[in-house]
């Protein structure tokens, strides 16, 4: 005996949290590339897009109340969701950090930067990549991917510390870059975050795979 | 001082004539716990709660090898009192099965075989177990009226009274509410809760959501063989064994 509703109902939703975390993952890269390119345009649009992303969590959200109230899950099914309701609110958190590095892109216009945003980049692909290996790793239930964004954090974590040490260096030999340092401080804190996020989400599928949240 | 566990059952084998009913079944029921035992029709959840008590004596094929230690004592040891061990483990089962009888008589029928005969103390009994399964308010002004005028809920609850009457340490309930509305079904499931605190009660349920909701323990039966037995909330949350997974979500055969 399947259950061929229940099946067919975790499979829309689960089919959802890929799209949205495609959604998210490509946001990021968008972020850096309106802030690298000085794009206001695409900031604004990056800024309106993210209401998508917001809907996205509440339709998901809907689908895992329903699932919930009319099957009754247990056990692995019951996991699976509560996982994904964890999930859709951490990849809505990184769409709004996305969201606030375009309106740091909008502040920069019209200046010019005092260095090249080698760091930042990094940072940003790394994030991005973390996101979408966070979902495949739940997806797939790939335990040796989410034990792989565990370690890329740890290099995030490292970059960042590094680029904040750099950064108030700069603020401190002249003055006038102190703005943009600041200014760059705070997109990298929100990158760090995102990756920061995407971690969160390997431990929800270590959860779902194994029952407890356990990482060593 | 009384064991900790009421029930410790080792290498159960039970057959019917050429059938394997039971196959080395190994389970301990904690005392004052609700123990849940659950599986498909027919796996011998219902034959396992009846060697608790010995009424699968009433079965002439019936044969039963192994340990079943009640209190620390062998039920299938040929000295065991069967009389006295099912005043100390009653039963209630699926259907509200009330006797023909009036309200008060159904309670203290037990007693009375057993020999009370003090009107007092059949009355304290009568009002002491109705008040136990929250019926008492319900049918104090009818008493002396044929149970069978109870609603299918009271009938049930009465039976639970009737039980209890004995001064039983474990009730057994085979399926107690399957045929009752989700009403009454609450209520009993309520009643069970608060029962705990005196007895020991061992539920067949085919209601996954029942064991879920009520039972400290859970064991999942499977073709005559304990799969899977832990705490309700390991079982329920993140069960051991693949078909226990696969049975309790509903993904079974």
């Amino acid at each position: 005996m399947a259950r061929p509703i229940l099946e067919a109902e975790l499979k829309d939703i689960g089919e959802g949290v890929i799209a949205m975390g495609a959604l998210v993952e490509s946001t990021i890269s968008t972020a850096i590339r309106t802030l690298k390119e000085r794009d206001p345009d695409a900031a604004r649009a990056l800024i309106i897009e993210d209401e998508r992303i917001d809907d996205m969590e509440d339709e998901i959200n809907e689908l895992c109340l329903r699932f919930l109230a009319t099957q009754q899950p247990v056990a692995g099914d019951l996991r699976y969701v509560i996982s994904i309701m964890k999930i859709i609110r951490d990849l809505e958190r990184i769409g709004d950090h996305c969201e606030d590095i375009a309106k740091y892109t909008l502040r920069f216009e019209k200046e010019e930067c005092f260095k090249e945003l080698i760091d930042i980049q990094r940072m940003a692909d790394m994030a991005s990549r973390m996101v979408k290996n966070a979902i495949d790793a739940f997806v797939h239930r790939d335990l040796r991917l989410a034990r792989k964004v565990w370690k890329a954090d740890e290099e995030v974590d490292e970059i960042f510390r590094d680029l904040h040490d750099e950064l108030l260096e700069f603020a401190e030999k002249d003055s006038k870059n102190a703005k943009q340092c600041i200014m760059l401080l705070f997109i990298a804190a929100h990158l760090e975050r995102i990756a920061d996020y995407a971690t969160n989400i390997c431990e929800e599928a270590v959860f779902v795979m194994e029952g407890a949240i356990e990482m060593e | 001082m009384q064991k900790e566990n009421v029930f410790e059952i080792e290498n159960l084998n039970l057959h019917y004539g050429a059938f394997q009913a039971l196959i080395d079944v190994g389970i301990i029921i904690p005392r004052q716990r609700i123990t849940a035992l659950i599986g498909p029709s027919g796996c011998g959840k219902s034959t396992f709660i009846r060697t608790l008590n010995r009424m699968n004596d009433l079965i002439p094929s019936c044969r039963v090898e192994g340990k079943v230690m009640f209190d620390g004592e062998d039920i299938y040891d040929k000295a065991c009192d069967v009389i006295a061990l099912r005043k100390k483990v009653g039963m209630v089962f699926q259907r509200p099965n009330p006797f023909p009888k009036t309200v008060y008589e159904n309670v203290v029928y037990g007693p009375k075989i057993h020999g009370e005969k003090n009107k007092d103390r059949l009355d304290e009994i009568v009002e002491r177990t109705l008040k136990e399964v929250a019926l008492w308010d319900e049918v104090k002004n009818r008493l002396n009226k044929s149970a069978l005028g109870l609603s299918g809920g009271q009938q049930q609850r009465l039976c639970i009274a009737r039980a209890l009457a004995v001064g039983p340490e474990v009730v057994l309930m085979d399926e107690p509410t399957s045929a009752l509305d989700p009403i009454a079904t609450l209520k009993i499931e309520e009643l069970m809760s608060g029962l705990c605190e005196n007895y020991t009660i061992v539920i067949v349920t085919h209601n996954m959501q029942q064991a879920a909701r009520i039972s400290d323990f859970t064991a999942f039966f499977l073709n005559g063989v304990i799969v899977e037995t832990d705490t309700t909330e390991k079982i329920f949350a993140n069960p051991a064994n693949t078909k226990t997974e696969e049975y309790i979500t509903g993904r079974f055969g």
